[in-house]
């Protein structure tokens, strides 16, 4: 899932500063599953503008996904009344609502952080950048391209102690990860792999299936 | 002799580095090389070592060439990509630079712009290969280059990676290293021998010399720093006491290195010695050692 974390108070009422009627649309998915705008997370942002200051009127609305122009629609009816929008979504969604309503001020309640993966209560940890060409079968699972924090294809660098990476010593060497995961796996062999040179996907992304196209055309 | 050819004559080689100014004074720079000049077979020159900003190797590299030294080009894949250093490369080799050291580079956390957006985008391994590419005449592209350069590469190893799982990653990294075209190796700074001399066995039979690093002791305090800071280097608690309980201090330092030159004379193929500003203490450790 993608993981967001919640701007502070101090900088969302510096965007919403100049405007009064402010509607706050979360997002059902991602980031209601870690706890930053999903429905429980607008309520409170909405409690919190209103108690910081008391001029501001308050909307809220939740749809199932931001992303997703269909269920953006579902906003249109809100957004109408309102002088501005607080998007509690990814910066996709945000982008989404304010593609979609170009005329209002649409503003980033979140902070988007990373594609992750929830490893226990309170802790999500990057574990994929979208490459765009995995290699995850010949490293034991786990990817060097996003948790090597120099993205190495060909083996560790020299930086590592204890097991630890050089930037942090909270953050496994992910190749150190990858050699256990191999061992384990007897799969050793991939280690030794020709000369790993990555060609990198061409940004911002744009994927096309004709197939879909075609289907969405009738 | 350059130093290509003491590589290959067989020779105890000697190397050691300087590091480029933060800033645009090189006078002291060139005065340590100066100081080793005849004593070593060349000196490498670091590319923003431990990811601290300063003046680049090529400048300081295309210096020493100017003074008759041999450089090592210190080349690092934190800052450059695929078109920077493919570039850097033939330029380096126009201002008559011809040895390169291929390290992936410490990450730009460690250094002085810790949220540098950091490159990567070859690593070591990759770039000894596009060494060899672009002395075959073409780039990594394909594209014919109108003059070829002929680079002698090398490449770098932590000899004393803490636990089996990154020793292992370090001597397969190693053998792609050889095989991707490095002639030599420097490692890492060594202080335990025994350990050393496991390592050296560990890697028999590679066709590549290697140069075991010695960094200077200066103090106690460096020796604890660097056995919690730098990875792979362990100074053992009895060089410790050594320095500790030694009235000269200095001298103290350079027995230890005397010894570890001496020791590596039977282990390996040649000793890069790091001396952190005490360049003028180069020449005693050599006579010392015989070399």
């Amino acid at each position: 899932m993608i993981v967001a974390d919640k701007k502070d108070l101090d900088e969302i009422m510096k965007m919403i500063e100049p405007y009064e009627k402010i509607l706050i649309a979360g997002c059902n998915t991602c980031v209601t599953f870690c706890s930053a705008g999903g429905p429980e997370e607008v309520d409170e942002l909405a409690e919190a503008i209103v108690a910081g200051n008391k001029s501001k009127t308050v909307e809220t609305a939740s749809v199932p996904r931001q992303c997703s122009s269909r269920f953006v629609e579902r906003l249109s009816g809100g957004v109408e009344e309102v002088d501005a929008v607080l998007s509690m979504a990814c910066g996709n969604g945000v982008q989404a609502v304010a593609e979609r309503f170009p005329d209002k001020p649409v503003f980033p309640a979140l902070n988007t952080q990373f594609i992750g993966v929830r490893k226990e209560p309170g802790v999500w940890t990057e574990n994929c950048v979208a490459c765009g060409d995995c290699i995850l079968w010949r490293t034991g699972g786990i990817c060097p391209v996003t948790r090597c924090a120099k993205s190495l294809l060909n083996g560790a660098c020299g930086g590592a102690s204890n097991g630890m990476c050089e930037i942090s010593k909270n953050r496994p060497c992910a190749w150190q990860e990858i050699y256990e995961a191999l061992k384990r796996l007897d799969q050793l062999q991939y280690l030794d792999m020709d000369v790993q040179v990555k060609d990198w996907p061409l940004k911002p992304g744009r994927m096309t299936r004709e197939d879909l196209r075609e289907e969405g055309a009738q | 002799m350059k130093f290509r050819e003491a590589v290959e004559s067989g020779k105890f080689l000697v190397t050691t580095e300087v590091a480029p100014p933060k800033g645009t004074d090189v006078g002291h720079v060139l005065a340590d090389a100066e100081i080793v000049q005849d004593r070593v077979d060349a000196v490498n020159v670091t590319d923003l070592q431990s990811s601290v900003m300063r003046m680049g190797s090529m400048a300081v590299c295309h210096m020493l060439v100017d003074k008759g030294i041999d450089p090592i080009y210190q080349v690092t894949c934190r800052d450059r990509n695929r078109l920077g250093l493919q570039s850097d490369l033939l330029s380096a080799w126009a201002l008559g630079i011809h040895n390169v050291l291929s390290l992936t580079g410490d990450h730009p956390t460690m250094g002085d712009h810790p949220r540098a957006k950091p490159v990567f985008d070859l690593d070591s391994v990759a770039l000894l290969k596009t060494i060899d590419i672009l002395n075959s005449g073409y780039d990594m592209a394909g594209n014919e280059l109108q003059g070829r350069p002929d680079f002698f590469g090398g490449a770098v190893v932590n000899p004393g990676a803490d636990n089996e799982a990154a020793l292992d990653l370090q001597v397969r990294k190693l053998a792609k290293k050889v095989e991707a075209g490095a002639k030599f190796i420097q490692t890492q700074g060594v202080y335990d021998l025994d350990l050393f001399e496991k390592f050296m066995r560990r890697i028999e039979g590679f066709n590549v010399k290697v140069l075991g690093g010695i960094i200077l002791l200066k103090s106690v305090g460096m020796a604890r720093y660097m056995n919690k800071n730098v990875a792979g280097v362990f100074v053992p608690e009895s060089l410790i006491q050594e320095l500790k309980a030694a009235e000269n201090k200095k001298e103290a330092s350079i027995h230890i290195a005397i010894r570890l030159v001496e020791g590596m004379k039977d282990l390996c193929d040649g000793v890069h010695i790091m001396a952190l500003g005490w360049e003028k203490k180069i020449p005693q450790i050599l006579d010392a050692a015989k070399l």
